[in-house]
């Protein structure tokens, strides 16, 4: 319900809401008691979550000296896959588009991502379903997934990526497979997943070759071979147990760990998945990062984070506590124009609202991304979402350079956990940064 | 049962014992290399002959690990011993041929191509297939053509239990007992074509010993194509 909608509760004692059942609580158990089915959706958490909005930077004063803003250089550049691809990929900035599939998204919002990233010098990444031919051609730099559901995957395109992504799993769901509901099922989608015309399509939540870390090695060793020794091998990891998960992958022989935070965006999934399974953008990658160091490997393996990057702050925030770089997606899409007012009417149409829109599964999406619907994908411009895909990047990049330079510093990599501080005992204990005004990192030492 | 080896000549032999992998591979994916090789002391290693993609002929001289002939294309492969798991793994065309058996997960996600498999196949076998032909001479494992999309699997002896479970429009044919059923697997008529598909496949496969009459079909119910609340319980 939207808050416009909402009867003035406040002004009678006898209508006060319910903390335990709330509307929303309450609509969703007739809702259910209606329908006998969970509740199914697109985007990410939508709960108040621990996050990057709860850190602030500790800009230069006397003690640390700032670098003048467009004047001194603050370089944004990284190297991913250095650990033994012959073939390491180059980014000028690092931020990266992640996998979303063709299926769940339409195919001009693959190309769309894909020239936006190419513009900026950035990766794209394929998903689940295999590699369109606009996608491949519009992308300067392409990361093709292995999923569990091996939908639409081939060697030629193993070959044709520049690097190869094991996807373990997504931190919208970790633990769970994917889903694209029947009617988004159209016939090139149906050609390219072998399977019949709209059906529920469900992707396995595990591989169908492999399980465990030391079978996870021989894959890696297996994809190694058959692509020579060329590509960057990245392992993405829904946010979990992911101290132990880091390690393993890193044994396993990764190249690259792309970490993804539960606030990840999801094209169709559970609710109660999405909002009850994983853990926090904030508290993973200090876990990681923790377990990179310990194996002297953090920056060896590279660490790619996603999770709720909306801002260059996010992305300041992330590269300080040891992220090389950091994916979006759910972002990427709402610079696209996913949930545009222009579109308000249709949205409601569909009853929802212009900033609430999250049936991404429906394949209905007014704007043209998340459907099938040849119609509506006609209505987005790929060369339009593309230049928005650029600009949005640019910006992210700029303001994260805009603090980066505040905190001295002439790369972006040169962040550092040093140059945080937490608004909450919670943010101060999950990233393991001092509380503001003091130096008490909760669970490090006992001073307040 | 027997398939024949082609006589071969100007072959390439490469001995595992004293050759890295790498280089193997390398050679092997080369596009101006020999076309006949035979491979010695595999001695289980992992990733033989994987990512093949022109029409060679590769004979393995014992038991391999793990993804031999994995994304296999065009070419022929014969293990003469057993494999791993994984053997033929999202194979796209060619044959691959396993005198011994194969462990878990042969073919898995296999989109073409022929897999025959002249002793038993464990777990998975055929789990996620995409198109591929599997003809397994002895008997398959529990979960065998789990989420199975398109393609045929034959097994000439058992299959273990929840053949098909989750099964979508590929051709199942058993000779022998199946211990169960997966969800939404169901025994299904043996019409004249899916005779003759079978015939095809045996003979492909060199199975020229036993009678298509001889196997049962199994196939989807199409009942879990699209979600439903009242079938909830057979998830």
């Amino acid at each position: 319900m939207l808050e416009a909608d909402r009867p003035r509760a406040q002004e009678n004692w006898s209508l006060r809401e319910s903390y335990l059942y709330d509307r929303n609580v309450i609509a969703e158990i007739q809702r259910a008691a209606r329908e006998g089915i969970y509740d199914i959706r697109g985007f990410g958490a939508k709960r108040r979550l621990p996050h990057f909005d709860d850190l602030l930077l500790l800009g230069a004063s006397v003690s640390r000296y700032p670098l003048e803003g467009y004047r001194e250089r603050c370089d944004s550049d990284v190297v991913l896959g250095t650990r033994f691809a012959k073939k390491p990929l180059e980014l000028k900035i690092p931020v990266t588009i992640a996998g979303m599939s063709f299926g769940a998204l339409s195919a001009p919002a693959k190309e769309a991502l894909g020239r936006g990233a190419s513009e900026v010098g950035t990766s794209t990444t394929s998903g689940d379903g295999g590699m369109t031919e606009e996608e491949r051609r519009h992308s300067e730099t392409l990361v093709y997934q292995v999923l569990p559901s091996r939908y639409g995957m081939n060697p030629d395109d193993l070959r044709r990526g520049d690097a190869i992504e094991i996807v373990v799993g997504q931190g919208a769901k970790p633990g769970g497979g994917g889903m694209l509901l029947g009617y988004k099922i159209s016939d090139r989608v149906a050609q390219m997943r072998d399977l019949p015309r709209g059906i529920d399509q469900r992707s396995a939540c595990r591989h169908p070759d492999w399980t465990g870390p030391d079978d996870l090695e021989i894959k890696i060793h297996e994809l190694r071979e058959i692509t020579d020794w060329e590509k960057p091998i990245f392992v993405k990891i829904g946010a979990t147990r992911t101290y132990y998960d880091v390690q393993l992958c890193v044994k396993a022989g990764a190249d690259v760990i792309v970490l993804d935070g539960m606030q990840g965006g999801t094209a169709a999934t559970q609710d109660v998945f999405i909002e009850q399974v994983g853990i926090p953008t904030l508290p993973a990658i200090r876990l990681a990062v923790d377990a990179l160091q310990e194996l002297d490997m953090h920056r060896k393996v590279q660490l790619i984070v996603s999770g709720g990057i909306r801002t260059g702050a996010d992305v300041a925030k992330a590269l300080a506590l040891g992220a090389d770089a950091v994916s979006i997606g759910t972002a990427a899409l709402i610079a696209m124009g996913d949930n545009s007012p222009e579109y308000d009417d249709e949205y409601r149409r569909l009853g929802s609202a212009a900033g609430f829109y999250d049936d991404w599964q429906a394949g209905r999406d007014p704007v043209g991304i998340s459907t099938q619907d040849p119609e509506l994908a006609a209505r987005l411009d790929p060369v339009v979402a593309g230049r928005r895909i650029a600009n949005y990047l640019r910006v992210l990049t700029l303001e994260a350079q805009t603090l980066a330079r505040a905190c001295g510093k002439s790369h972006l990599h040169n962040l550092e956990p040093e140059d945080l501080v937490a608004l909450t005992v919670e943010a101060a204990a999950m990233a393991r940064v001092p509380l503001a005004g003091t130096d008490w990192i909760p669970g490090v030492n006992g001073n307040i | 049962m027997t398939i024949a080896t082609p006589e071969l000549t100007d072959v390439e032999i490469v001995d595992l014992a004293s050759t890295q992998l790498r280089d193997l591979n390398g050679r092997l994916h080369d596009p101006a290399g020999r076309r006949r090789w035979r491979i010695v002391n595999p001695n289980g290693a992992h990733a033989v002959a994987c990512g093949l993609d022109a029409e060679i002929e590769v004979e393995i001289e014992g038991h391999v690990g793990y993804y031999c002939a994995g994304m296999n294309k065009l070419a022929t492969v014969h293990v003469n011993g057993n494999a791993g798991t994984g053997v033929a793994e999202n194979m796209m065309s060619g044959t691959v041929v396993v005198a011994g058996s194969a462990s878990q997960s042969a073919g898995a996600s296999g989109h073409g191509g022929l897999l025959v498999v002249q002793g038993d196949a464990s777990a998975r076998c055929g789990i996620s297939m995409k198109g591929i032909d599997i003809v397994v001479r002895g008997s398959v494992g529990h979960m065998s053509a789990f989420m199975a999309q398109t393609g045929r699997l034959v097994v000439c002896c058992d299959a273990g239990e929840a053949l098909g479970d989750s099964i979508y429009e590929a051709h199942l044919y058993v000779r022998g007992e199946v211990a169960s059923l997966g969800a939404d697997c169901v025994e299904k008529e043996m019409r004249e074509h899916h005779v003759a598909e079978l015939r095809t496949l045996l003979e492909r496969a060199g199975c020229d010993d036993v009678e298509p009459a001889e196997f049962k079909r199994y196939g989807s119910a199409r009942q879990l194509y699209n979600f439903k609340i009242d079938n909830a319980g057979a998830y």
